[in-house]
């Protein structure tokens, strides 16, 4: 794992490109992470607590811990090279790592897991420095910066082209089961985390329990649906009504609190709403979930097989062979209607006042109080809002897997739509969509690295965090602020 | 009144535990202003060094157990001190000038990524350790042979904690880098025009709670016998809500609060139900939050325009 070795060196970019330290540094340096990583792995890597035959025993496993040390005193030393503006040698030597992490015969399969990964953030690393020196020698400008300004141009084309790619994506050759599969659920990450970002991104509420209302969501519409026999249709509104009003239940009493005091009350709630679904068991089946969850038809038409007598089902209709994919594809374009108003909804209502007061009460509550704006109705609206569209993810949520248990609604998933929101950069609608396929996407992807995915998702939030801080896409900037000087309004 | 006692005596070993690792969570608020989200898997980490430490003195066997227990503490402590001090290195340090949802999510991550470590290096099973301090005083019996019971092993985990909390608020108090953290508190940038060295002291404070959630980790594994690589989740919200309720930032009010969570959580459970417990130490937190918004021992936020 990479760490800033020396203690003085507090920015992660050089201060100056040219200055090379001697190799004795270099070394000595590296040997310190290397000493202080080995400290750090001795234990779990070094020892695992087995278990053979309810016997439970140590077992030793020195040499794993030795190459892997090894490997990060290698590693270290091309960062360090990265750091001092070389290049040839570190990608080399990150190739050599990854090479190492692929073929060698490492007894265990998690440094070569870890090996290989780090081989490649070498690479990408020094690919980057380099890129961003570059660019600063030539347009004497920070990085980043022109990429702004070529963003904010190319977002119409970008955002259109994005949605006209999803909507033919079913239609594309590689457009198989598995693929669309992947793309709902990342749709549905996308839109809960355009809903959170109403009340993150806009409102400024950090809010670390938003899967309380995907929960209400997907229970009320499970509840109603096998208690009243409701269709998707109806509850579809309901679900999103219910979750709006927990969200004003919930949020009443708290929104006078204000930044990290509202965080752990809204995680707390989030966690009282798992424990009640699991313990109520009269109501919500605890443990087991609610199965048998109707699947949504499509104008009252059925995709089953072989409908019930008098029903006429979704091929017949339209005179098609039965295919399972059918529903599949019907449900992603579900999603990504129901994710297309979520964005076009929230686009829509920054521009109106009530929009423009959450902007504002981001950016200064007391201002804003002293403006004649209430903070609380306000604040309600958001979190209400949010909550709503956390609802109807939720409700979808439940017909597509049919089944609902609290286990889909643990801190962790909070935890992920928020990183989302936060990694794509706050407030920015597009940088939600890139998170969403970085963080859902790709893992879904690699199911190779099933065991690692976690550990690949925790140490992805932590690198994007470091190399981005404001997020892949910032756009803190309101929406609307006073002409400049230029005449520049953004 | 037994019962009643029995489970205050249960209430305030755990508070005991809460608190320990609720000193974390404020000091690190208190310095940086930031939640460390993986502070609770720093603590599951102290507990997994513990575990296997003592496995490990165990085959090599001989000595008294109680240097034996003495020298996995000070292992453990050391061990997640360092733990402790990588993460501030690199989910922090890093991050120290952005904006604090950065720092979060990136802690956020920390948290993930170390339980999955773990998880990955140790495997998911439960762990177990063998009750090794046994024994335990009589206090009262009821005439239908109800007993209230304090064990050896609950005296060890109040004791222990009382001694630690004092010896550190007197290190808060008397000593130069109490008064470089407190400096620190106050104001970064002034501190580090005064020569404090502030990257230094955040470092130590990272490397203390670290320290005491090792110790947290340790009497845990003692107490209960039953370890795996989740605890850290659940120990750590409570603790966090615990260092809220007391008011985050002040050392005392973790106390306060890991005593009082620790209590309502034993009281919940042995006069209500069990299952509902972690829902009334958040409901507490709302009613206290509602009335109190800045905890128990918290000082009011001045509004500044």
């Amino acid at each position: 794992m990479p760490s800033t070795g020396n203690g003085t060196q507090a920015s992660i970019l050089p201060d100056s490109g040219h200055r090379r330290l001697p190799p004795g540094a270099i070394f000595k340096e590296a040997g310190l992470t290397a000493v202080v990583s080995l400290a750090l792995l001795v234990p779990f890597v070094g020892f695992k607590i087995a278990n053979r035959g309810g016997e439970q025993f140590l077992e030793t496993r020195l040499p794993e811990v030795l190459i892997a040390a090894g490997l990060i005193f290698l590693g270290r030393i091309f960062l360090i090279l990265v750091r001092e503006g070389s290049l040839a040698l570190p990608v080399a030597g990150g190739a050599v790592i990854s090479a190492i992490g692929l073929f060698a015969p490492i007894p265990s399969a998690f440094i070569q897991a870890v090996a290989f990964t780090a081989g490649l953030v070498i690479i990408v690393r020094a690919a980057f420095m380099v890129f961003a020196a570059r660019r600063r020698s030539s347009t004497g400008r920070e990085f980043g910066s022109g990429f702004a300004d070529g963003y904010r141009k190319a977002l119409p084309w970008l955002a259109s082209a994005l949605i006209v790619f999803a909507v033919i994506l079913p239609l594309m050759p590689f457009g198989e089961r598995r693929t669309i599969d992947i793309a709902i659920l990342v749709l549905t990450y996308i839109m809960l985390g355009w809903g959170l970002n109403i009340v993150v991104g806009l409102a400024g509420l950090l809010d670390l329990g938003y899967v309380a209302f995907y929960a209400v969501g997907a229970y009320s519409y499970a509840l109603l649906a096998s208690y009243f026999d409701f269709s998707f249709w109806v509850c579809l509104p309901l679900a999103g009504l219910f979750a709006g009003f927990f969200g004003i239940i919930l949020g009443f009493p708290v929104l006078r609190l204000r930044g990290d005091y509202l965080a752990i009350v809204t995680l707390g709630f989030g966690e009282m709403i798992r424990v009640i679904l699991l313990n109520w068991v009269s109501l919500t089946k605890g443990p087991d979930g609610v199965s048998g969850i109707p699947r949504p038809s499509f104008f009252g038409l059925e995709f089953k097989r072989y409908p019930a007598e008098g029903t006429e089902s979704f091929h017949q209709f339209f005179g098609l062979d039965y295919s399972s994919l059918h529903r599949v594809v019907f449900l992603y374009y579900l999603i990504l209607i129901l994710a297309l108003i979520t964005n076009f909804f929230t686009r829509r209502i920054r521009t109106l006042p009530i929009g423009r007061a959450w902007e504002a009460l981001r950016e200064d509550e007391i201002a804003c109080r002293s403006l004649g704006i209430n903070p609380r109705n306000t604040k309600l609206s958001a979190f209400a809002i949010g909550a709503m569209f956390g609802g109807f993810a939720g409700a979808f949520f439940a017909t597509r897997q049919g089944f609902v248990s609290p286990e889909s609604f643990t801190f962790l998933e909070s935890a992920i739509i928020l990183a989302i929101v936060v990694l794509g950069g706050m407030g920015s609608q597009m940088g939600v969509v890139i998170a969403a396929v970085v963080l859902i996407g790709l893992p879904e992807y690699i199911r190779d690295l099933q065991e690692y995915r976690m550990l690949a998702f925790g140490a992805g939030m932590v690198l994007i965090m470091s190399w981005r801080p404001r997020g892949l896409l910032s756009q803190r900037d309101p929406t609307i602020s006073l002409a400049r000087a230029e005449g520049k309004t953004s | 009144m037994e019962y009643f006692l029995q489970q205050l005596i249960n209430g305030l070993t755990l508070g005991a535990i809460y608190g320990l690792i609720a000193i974390g969570y404020t000091m690190v608020y208190g310095i940086i202003g930031m939640i460390n989200f993986a502070h609770g898997e720093i603590y599951m980490i102290g507990a997994f060094i513990s575990l296997i430490s003592i496995m490990l003195l165990e085959s090599l066997a001989g000595g008294s157990v109680i240097v034996a227990l003495f020298v996995v503490l000070i292992v453990a402590m050391i061990l997640t001190s360092l733990y402790g001090w990588a993460l501030e290195r690199i989910a922090y340090r890093p991050l120290r000038s952005s904006p604090r949802l950065a720092a979060l999510i990136s802690a956020i991550g920390m948290s993930i990524a170390l339980g999955n470590y773990i998880q990955l290096t140790q495997g998911a099973r439960n762990k177990t350790l063998q009750p090794i301090v046994q024994g335990n005083l009589e206090l009262m019996k009821r005439d239908d042979g109800f007993t209230v019971v304090l064990s050896y092993m609950q005296i060890g985990i109040i004791v222990t904690t009382i001694v630690l909390m004092a010896a550190f608020s007197l290190m808060i108090a008397k000593t130069s880098l109490g008064r470089a953290q407190r400096a620190c508190e106050q104001d970064r940038t002034m501190a580090s025009l005064l020569g404090v060295n502030v990257d230094r002291t955040i470092s130590l404070t990272f490397v203390m709670g670290a320290a005491l959630a090792a110790v947290a980790g340790f009497l845990v594994v003692l107490y209960y016998g039953v370890i795996d690589f989740y605890i850290g989740f659940l120990a750590g919200i409570k603790a966090f809500t615990a260092a809220v309720l007391g008011g985050i930032g002040s050392i005392p009010g973790a106390m306060l609060g890991g005593l009082l969570i620790g209590l309502i959580e034993a009281f919940w459970s042995g006069y209500f139900s069990i299952e509902y417990k972690d829902v009334a130490a958040f409901a507490i937190l709302v009613l206290v939050l509602i009335f109190r918004p800045t905890g128990l021992l918290g000082r009011p936020e001045v509004e500044k325009v």
